[in-house]
Parts: C-alpha cells; structure tokens; sequence
C-alpha cells in the first residue's frame, strides 16, 4: 500500500480504530484527535444510527469477524489517511446488539481544508461498508424472527466512484 | 492439509456452528473448489452454499475470489456479502 507524502510511521499515528459493544462520545473522539493541535483547519465527523424501518425494529444484532474486523478498517483508514493528506481519522464500529437511535458507527476526519476532511470520512464509509466483515440482523417488535439485512447495490456503486475518481485526476 | 474454517451470519446459521477444522482433499486447491467441495458434506452446507457466487471468502483474514488459492492458509473465513456501518 501507498503511504503517499507520509512516512509509515506517521500514518499509524493518525489512524484510531475501536471494534466496541459500547457506545462512543462524539465530542471526546472530537477532541482527542484536536487536542493541542494547531495544524487542523477542518473536522468532519459522520454518525449511522440503528433506524427503526418505520417503527417494526426492535434492535439490530451486529455480527462482526474479530480482528478481520479491526484489520480491514485500519486498512482503509490508512488509505484514507494517504489519499487525502489527512491529520488523522478515527473510527469506532460497534456490535451486539443497537436499539433504534443508537450509534451503529463513528468516523472523524481532521485535515488542513474542509474538503479532504469530507472526503477522507466518505471513503472510510463506502469502503467500509462494502469491505468491513459486519453483518445486521433485524429483530422485530412483533417478535417475528428477523431477517439478515441484504447488501445493497448502491453501497458497490458508491464504493466504485472512488476508483473513477482516481482515474479522473490521473489523467 | 488441516485447515480452520470460520462462518459468519446466515451462512453460520444454515450449517449451525461457527468454526471447524476439517480436512482439505487434495482436489481443493482454491477458494471456489472449497465451497463446492462443503456444499456435497450434508443438507445444512447444501443449504449455505447453494448460491456459491454471493459467498465471501477471507484467508487469514484478508479478502480473497473464488479463484485464489488456498495454499498455506490456516483460518478460512465463509460469509455473505458485508453489511456494516
């Protein structure tokens, strides 16, 4: 993997990433990657909340792959980090068991301008969605046995513009 | 060759277990050739892998196609298609 301008080193440092059945401070994550920095001109922080789909859902059970878990979403911080000259990321997946308006999934992107910051947490999330080892199972209200959630087509296209993307500006 | 094979989601629920180890014969050589050679083991792996083309495959806990090979692998990861974030 390319670590672009950024030493090895310097890219571990800016990426956090906590696999967690507990739910995350948005503000504390906030300011631990702000902290006695100067250098960061822009936060950008994305949060997926457990809907209810329109009031049937009683919880979601989040099935993930230890340690792939960790891995595959270090892998695509790291990237994130490299491609958008990013100051740091961080995200928090949680799993077991999220009730409707819950916290599902945390990420933080600070960077010198805002539009790297935008970027840097989109790619984390379309990457992550597609390639990060986590799978929902809806539980009912009605006490009826839920289904695995399916994967969706447009999570692939979303993923996809990222690589037309870098096609683009290598012309 | 003995190898671990870990399932996740419906394709843990259809077989009813998480993990075995089981023994590779020597016609399997990628990730493909395994899930035709599960799906003749019994019903319930009948039933997990009767859609081959929508199984993921992970070694070692790294992505990989069908027609990768299995080579030294330790841990084999089986699962539907992710559904994070």
């Amino acid at each position: 993997m390319s670590a672009g301008p950024q030493s090895p080193d310097r890219t571990a440092q800016a990426v956090t990433v906590r696999i967690q059945p507990q739910d995350f401070d948005i503000a504390a994550e906030i300011g631990a990657l702000t902290a006695g920095r100067a250098d960061i001109g822009a936060v950008v922080s994305f949060t997926g909340l457990c809907r209810d789909e329109g009031g049937r859902l009683a919880a979601l059970e989040l099935e993930h792959y230890p340690g792939m878990a960790e891995r595959a979403i270090t892998t695509i911080a790291e990237q994130a980090v490299a491609r958008f000259k990013l100051n740091g990321i961080t995200a928090i997946h949680r799993h077991g068991a999220i009730e409707p308006g819950g916290n599902i999934v945390l990420v933080v992107a600070t960077a010198p301008h805002r539009q790297a910051a935008f970027d840097g947490a989109s790619f984390l999330m379309d990457y992550l969605k597609t390639d990060a080892p986590f799978w929902k199972k809806e539980h009912l209200k009605d006490g009826g046995a839920g289904e695995w959630v399916s994967a969706k087509d447009a999570d692939d296209k979303a993923k996809a513009k990222w690589t037309e993307a870098r096609g683009q500006s290598a012309q | 060759m003995s190898v671990r094979l870990v399932y996740f989601a419906w394709v843990r629920e259809r077989i009813g277990k998480g993990s075995e180890e089981i023994e590779l014969p020597d016609t399997v050589k990628t990730v493909g050739e395994l899930i035709a050679h599960l799906a003749t083991l019994g019903e319930e792996y009948e039933a997990a892998f009767q859609v081959p083309g929508v199984i993921r495959a992970a070694l070692d806990e790294e992505h990989a196609d069908h027609d990768e090979a299995i080579g030294g692998t330790r841990e084999i990861a089986l699962f539907p298609p992710m559904t994070g974030g």
